[in-house]
């Protein structure tokens, strides 16, 4: 009990701290602010796993977690390269390119813009992850099939941020660039795909979270005997969840990283909009 | 309603594209069946062999509809094998999952407008949530309620829709209740209000358009997250579960008719949402 105590009382101290820390104003203080209370809820979950001793089936400590993670390194590794660098990067980057080049291709057809936009943002609201059974059949179980399952989820929704960025310039900058009498190409590469960029990296964000959902959830249905879906699912049914909590980190990890990165080349890309320019 | 033809123009080509997919993804299977009868086929038999095969790698549209008629109209819905079942499931534990994702968004929401530590604390472990794929978590947390003690799957697939959907029910809430401007904040300091009456009559009310454009984008998410809860875990009963016994039985037209199930249930409540959203806003005087 006095491990709980304890941990609580850490917990607080460190709110008082962060409460401290926010009413500053320098920019370095304020980055600390969420790392304080992430650490904070670490201090605690320790604490009550080891002040109640709860069985580690249920929950294993943040300490025991870091161990497994660290002599599992290896691993690890092989799954991360299985999942995520296999099966999720080459189904992100075929996926994206193959939508955003079929919006550019319908930008042409007004007719096919105004058909596509409904119909895909519909179907970016259904449960696609749904097909993963589909795709492995037909695609085997290594990594092809996962790079089709996360090539079909992050489809609908980047076509349908690149269709409506490419709508987003007024009639006002189309006349300014007849005027210069700017071919349609000229246009296109000049005007109309850089005002497009905040929504394309719009879909390129959604698109980065569905990537790894798709990647794991594919494995679930078939997979060779590795990857981060199949260590999970095998696993947990071993109860060996200090091993799941070590996966869950590295796609934790693999996840922020993936979408940090594409939001630091938004924040290169688009520095003239306003969402930018803090 | 000038955008019905497109959208029916793009989803006659869709299904024209689906039946030409048909012909190659069968073909194979359909010589060798009938290879094994003795039968030569012709192009013509091919092509009409393709269409109706027992077990085909890809159905085609018209086996997937007279499916998904035979299993919601003409089954009884009490039938294990009825989709109306299975949807039903599928819809409570959705509905679990939203009402209680909608609750903690909005509650992290209230947090963050009034408190600046909770803001600069937990806004940003909110944004890496949703960076975590959820269906990493999802065989745990099941596993996790099964050994705390609590009997069937409602619980788990209520808790990982919930995880999807509060993320986008706390960005709106948190731009809704900071959409006041400041001349508005002040009409109310000038009639002495106080704190609770500014956020019942000012920053609740304004907040509401922004609820609703959440609201949508969470219960289809919701929808998501108790189909994902369903998948991986050997569930019996549920849409999710469908697709995955139609894996196991080699039955593709079973999975073909339970996405289609599930996206016409998406579709319904993405609709009922737009209508609540319609009337509400009506009623408020807020309507565009």
């Amino acid at each position: 009990m006095m491990m709980v105590l304890l941990a609580v009382l850490v917990w607080l101290a460190l709110w008082a701290l962060n409460v401290r820390l926010a009413r500053s104003a320098a920019g370095g203080v304020r980055a600390a602010v969420p790392l304080i209370f992430g650490l904070a809820t670490l201090i605690l979950w320790e604490g009550v796993v080891r002040g109640l001793e709860v069985s580690p089936i249920i929950l294993p400590a943040p300490s025991a977690i870091a161990a497994k993670f660290v002599t599992e390194i290896p691993t690890l590794w092989v799954d991360f390269s299985q999942t995520v660098l296999k099966g999720a990067l080459s189904g992100f980057v075929i996926g994206c390119a193959a939508a955003f080049a079929m919006a550019v291709a319908v930008d042409r057809s007004p007719f096919l813009q105004r058909g596509l936009l409904p119909f895909g943002n519909f179907v970016a609201a259904l449960p696609i992850v749904g097909t993963a059974p589909i795709l492995v059949n037909w695609f085997g179980f290594d990594w092809h099939s996962k790079a089709a399952v996360v090539v079909v989820m992050v489809f609908f929704p980047m076509l349908t941020n690149t269709v409506q960025g490419l709508r987003e310039t007024d009639a006002m900058q189309r006349d300014l660039m007849r005027t210069y009498a700017a071919s349609y190409l000229q246009t296109l590469l000049k005007l109309r795909l850089p005002a497009a960029m905040p929504f394309v990296f719009n879909g390129l964000k959604i698109a980065t979270t569905l990537a790894l959902i798709g990647a794991i959830v594919a494995e679930y249905f078939g997979s060779p005997t590795r990857g981060m879906g199949f260590r999970i699912s095998t696993e947990v049914g071993r109860l060996g969840l200090d091993m799941v909590w070590a996966e869950i980190a590295v796609a934790a990890l693999a996840g922020s990283v993936f979408y940090g990165t594409v939001a630091m080349i938004e924040k290169g890309v688009t520095f003239w909009h306003p969402s930018q320019r803090g | 309603m000038r955008s019905v033809l497109p959208v029916l123009t793009v989803i006659a080509a869709l299904l024209a594209l689906w039946y030409i997919a048909v012909v190659p993804m069968n073909a194979a299977r359909a010589v060798e069946q009938a290879a094994r009868s003795d039968v030569t086929l012709g192009t013509a038999d091919l092509i009409r062999a393709t269409m109706d095969m027992e077990r085909p790698r890809l159905p085609s549209p018209h086996q997937v509809f007279a499916e998904l008629w035979d299993s919601t109209v003409e089954k009884k819905v009490t039938s294990k094998r009825s989709l109306v079942f299975h949807g039903w499931i599928t819809l409570g534990a959705t509905l679990w999952g939203f009402a209680l994702g909608v609750s903690l968004g909005i509650a992290l929401a209230v947090g963050i407008v009034y408190s600046r530590v909770m803001e600069m604390s937990v806004m940003p472990w909110a944004v890496i949530s949703q960076t975590i794929p959820i269906v990493a978590l999802a065989p745990m947390i099941i596993v996790l309620s099964s050994s705390v003690g609590i009997e069937g799957r409602g619980v788990p697939k209520a808790i990982i829709s919930a995880y999807l959907c509060f993320f986008p029910v706390l960005v709106g809430m948190v731009k809704g209740l900071r959409s006041p401007d400041q001349m508005q904040l002040d009409l109310l300091k000038t009639y002495g209000a106080s704190g609770a009456a500014v956020f019942w009559k000012l920053r609740l009310p304004s907040s509401v358009p922004y609820l609703f454009t959440s609201l949508k984008i969470g219960i289809a998410a919701a929808l998501v997250g108790t189909i994902v809860g369903e998948l991986p875990t050997g569930a019996i009963r549920g849409l999710g579960a469908r697709i995955l016994i139609g894996d196991q039985f080699g039955n593709p037209i079973m999975i073909w008719s339970a996405l289609f199930a599930a996206a016409i249930l998406a579709g319904a409540l993405v609709t009922l949402m737009s209508l609540l959203q319609s009337v509400t806003l009506k009623r408020m005087g807020m309507a565009r």
